[in-house]
């Protein structure tokens, strides 16, 4: 029930760029805050490399289910209106996004 | 009419009482509204609570059974918490987050659709970690839930509304959902029953998804019996859920005989280690030993992948986390930061909405998934699962089911761990295991520490084997009294 695990620290450029990836704007304080503390889950996952998994194919998921079809059935869907309920903006009909260009 | 003790009732009670006429649908939700307006502002159980709605269900399942068209729906009446990462159209559904304040589903989940074909009346949606991501449901974006043994500690996580909902009675039987441990685990705190169905047996749709590949609905109640009552309900192929079992439902409640005499139990060794609270596994231990008594046959079992359930799923959730979680962008639904620019509107929009659990959560998951670490790290730990699996695969070529804690501790402070993600995430290392498998799992409740805390006995059953799961606990339940410990009353 330890968890004083050695605590390497990811570097806080690797943390910025994982956040970007994200598309998560972090603070510098979560910025060190967050390397400490996922520094310190991936040192724990690091016992997964004394493992042989040499032929050992992944699980993604656990059923031996594929192909998994319904019916082609027409059947109504969600209306316009019930579509757009939840959204913050909306303009004629379609969900309205912020400007991309140049951002 | 008697009043019951909502308190003690269960739901076949409930069920049973509006049968006979004892009560009505009427006089239960009122009850149960009341107290949930009296108790719950110390226990913070509820974030919605469906008052007139559910007083309007009520009167409408009485006048159903008072016309009296054949037999009556199975739950006829009777009234349901749901947690609230579970969709429901005719309530809002935050998952706790921020990031969905006000949100209100255009449909209803699967499972809470048919729990409601059945009669019952939804009386309001739980507190969760937010996005089920949690063991304390401290990470809830609307305050913490409250243990009702202790209004200090924790009541588990992350269905840990639903869990303490039940355990003081504003509730005789909740939904939650277990991703790794999140049904079993505060049920194990709040010394109630909380069952983890095999992956597949109930539909997710609607359930918003955290590990696609993990989470499962099972139900938080005060009996086994209530467990597969509700599981019979909920259980089967559902078309919008592509992962659901073409496997005929049965009537998991009906056939719980309680006989378990040459039932081949396996107690896993890998389960009983250093650092855990001693009186959990002298609990656990005289567990075993009863059910021995009963005529079950005791095997000592090794899984020797136990260890790297942990770091398996720490890896595996945290990724299909950060797919999933990549919806929230602010445009269709949920908070809108309104920046000037669409990917600055990401970009705020998460970091205002999400809470540290969530954002530590979608970090781990991208790392995980990135070029360059893919191999070492997802990888990695989708083959180690396949470890974990084959260890149950032979396993119950052994032996018809395991029995073990549910958890390591007895619930602890609030704020001990709230710090500490690794120590937090330690809370499940008894769970987890059972969701990387896709096997079925119970919590029930076999003691108490010298604090008067709940112990939690697990047994874990193979894939698709509730019945026997079930039936098992059943016969520990139906000769001990632990279960009908409640807490002392909460002003």
């Amino acid at each position: 029930m330890t968890t004083s695990d050695k605590s390497p620290h990811l570097d806080h450029d690797t943390v910025r760029a994982v956040a970007d990836l994200a598309r998560l704007n972090l603070t510098d304080e979560e910025v060190v805050r967050f390397a400490g503390q996922l520094g310190q889950v991936l040192a724990h996952a690091e016992k997964l490399q004394t493992v042989d998994t040499a032929d050992v194919p992944p699980t993604p998921y656990v059923l031996s289910l594929a192909n998994v079809a319904r019916e082609d059935e027409p059947a109504p869907g969600l209306s316009q209106e019930e579509a757009l309920a939840n959204a913050p903006e909306q303009d004629r009909g379609f969900f309205r996004v912020k400007s991309f260009f140049g951002s | 009419m008697a009043a019951p003790d909502l308190t003690t009732l269960t739901v076949s009670a409930a069920r049973d009482g509006l049968r006979s006429g004892a009560w009505t649908s009427e006089e239960l939700t009122a009850g149960y509204l009341e107290r949930i307006r009296s108790v719950d502002p110390s226990v913070h159980a509820f974030l919605h609570v469906a008052d007139e709605l559910a007083l309007v269900k009520a009167v409408e399942a009485d006048r159903v059974r008072a016309e009296g068209h054949g037999e009556p729906p199975p739950l006829l009446g009777v009234p349901l918490a749901v947690k609230d990462v579970l969709s429901t159209q005719e309530m809002d559904t935050t998952c706790g987050s921020r990031i969905l304040k006000g949100y209100r589903p255009p449909f209803t989940a699967t499972a809470v659709e048919r729990l409601q074909a059945a009669g019952s009346v939804l009386l309001g949606k739980t507190n969760t970690d937010e996005f089920a991501m949690g063991s304390s449901t401290e990470n809830s974006g609307y305050g913490p839930t409250r243990n009702p043994w202790d209004l200090t500690r924790v009541p588990g996580g992350s269905s840990g509304g639903s869990a303490a909902a039940v355990a003081c009675g504003l509730a005789p039987g909740a939904l939650g959902t277990d991703t790794g441990g999140s049904v079993r685990q505060p049920a194990a705190f709040c010394g109630i029953v909380g069952l983890k169905p095999s992956y597949g047996r109930i539909s997710r749709y609607g359930l918003v998804a955290f590990g696609s590949s993990l989470d499962q609905i099972g139900p938080l109640c005060r009996s086994v019996e209530d467990a597969a009552l509700l599981l019979e309900v909920m259980a089967g192929r559902d078309p919008r859920d592509s992962t659901t079992v073409p496997e005929p439902v049965p009537a998991y409640s009906r056939d719980l005989d309680g006989d378990v005499s040459g039932l081949r139990l396996g107690v896993p060794e890998e389960y009983f280690i250093d650092g855990m609270q001693p009186e959990v596994e002298g609990r656990v231990r005289d567990a075993v030993e009863h059910m021995a008594g009963l005529g079950a046959e005791i095997v000592p079992v090794s899984l020797p992948h136990t260890d790297m359930a942990l770091p398996v799923y720490y890896l595996v959730v945290t990724a299909e986390a950060s797919a999933n979680l990549s919806r929230y962008d602010g445009v269709r639904f949920g908070h809108s930061a309104q920046a000037g620019s669409m990917t600055e509107n990401y970009r705020q929009t998460r970091a205002q909405g999400f809470g540290d659990e969530v954002k530590r959560r979608i970090m781990l998951g991208t790392y995980a998934l990135s070029v360059g670490y893919y191999d070492a790290y997802y990888l990695k730990a989708q083959q180690v699962r396949t470890l974990i699996k084959r260890d149950f695969d032979r396993v119950f070529r052994q032996v018809d089911l395991l029995i073990c804690p549910a958890t390591p501790t007895t619930a602890f402070e609030i704020g001990d761990r709230i710090d500490d993600p690794l120590s937090m995430y330690l809370a499940d290392v008894f769970t987890l295991s059972v969701n990387l498998a896709g096997v079925c799992g119970i919590s029930l409740p076999c003691g108490t520490d010298a604090a008067g805390l709940p112990v939690g006995l697990q047994l874990i059953g193979p894939h698709l084997g509730e019945q026997s799961l079930l039936n098992a606990a059943h016969a520990y339940e139906s000769t001990t009294d632990w279960h009908a410990r409640v807490p002392d009353p909460i002003a």
